[in-house]
């Protein structure tokens, strides 16, 4: 079993315990502060959509080894509304929230893999990864 | 924990030293405005050196200080954003342009008294 680390989203706090935790794993992992940066940064991004959007879930962070290659991966989960415009969402300006509408689409461009599962009324799920050059 | 604001002649400074969360960035907004009503600052530098990541959530907050004080009459100058923080806020799609910045905080008070005009 790969190490994994979970925080449970339930107010804002929160959302500063997934991203320190997300930033611990990057640095043990050897990435630079670059690097941290946009972990952190996206992490914080999908911990504040569950916090939004969907009232609570979690953020989990995996340590990655495929190939000889490391990496980082992000799991945020909900039990949320789900997303029924997954497109629409994507788009940079878009937000229901009065926000930047930078989050989603900025998250995808800060990692180098980005997933979104979601099934309105059931919840969503998004997997990120990052890998250590 | 809120973050102090210290008054220097007409300006009034902010050294931000740890990590933002919303509760704090928020709070910090709303006395920021409050400070400066109470002292008739004309300008205000607040200096992000310490700061190792931005946010959407936060750059809104700073955004907005920025133009909120530009309405009652301030100008405010953001000063030592570092270059991981600059990186991702472009990648985030944030570029913040309205907002005036300086590579450290003296560069940002000669800035500042530029912007006043003295």
């Amino acid at each position: 079993m790969e190490f994994q680390s979970c925080v449970k989203i339930i107010n804002e706090w929160d959302i500063v315990a997934a991203r320190q935790l997300g930033r611990n794993v990057a640095k043990e992992l050897g990435f630079g502060t670059v690097d941290q940066a946009r972990i952190t940064t996206a992490i914080s991004e999908l911990a504040r959509n569950i916090y939004l959007y969907a009232g609570q879930g979690s953020v989990c962070i995996e340590k990655l080894n495929e190939d000889g290659k490391s990496g980082l991966k992000i799991i945020a989960e909900d039990q949320g509304p789900g997303i029924e415009d997954i497109r629409r969402v994507m788009e940079d300006g878009y937000t229901t929230s009065g926000g930047l509408g930078a989050g989603l689409p900025g998250a995808k461009r800060l990692m180098d893999e980005f997933d979104i599962e979601s099934i309105p009324g059931e919840g969503t799920t998004i997997v990120a990864m990052k890998w250590l050059r | 924990m809120r973050i102090p604001i210290l008054k220097l002649y007409d300006c009034l400074l902010v050294s931000i030293q740890w990590e933002l969360d919303d509760v704090t960035a928020l709070q910090f907004q709303e006395d920021l405005l409050h400070k400066i009503h109470e002292t008739s600052a004309n300008g205000v530098v607040i200096d992000i050196t310490s700061i190792d990541f931005i946010d959407s959530f936060i750059a809104k907050v700073l955004g907005d200080v920025f133009s909120m004080s530009k309405l009652m009459g301030a100008k405010v100058v953001i000063t030592g954003i570092q270059p991981a923080v600059a990186i991702t806020l472009i990648e985030l799609g944030i570029s913040l342009d309205d907002v005036l910045t300086a590579l450290d905080l003296e560069k940002g008070l000669e800035k500042l008294q530029q912007e006043l005009g003295d």
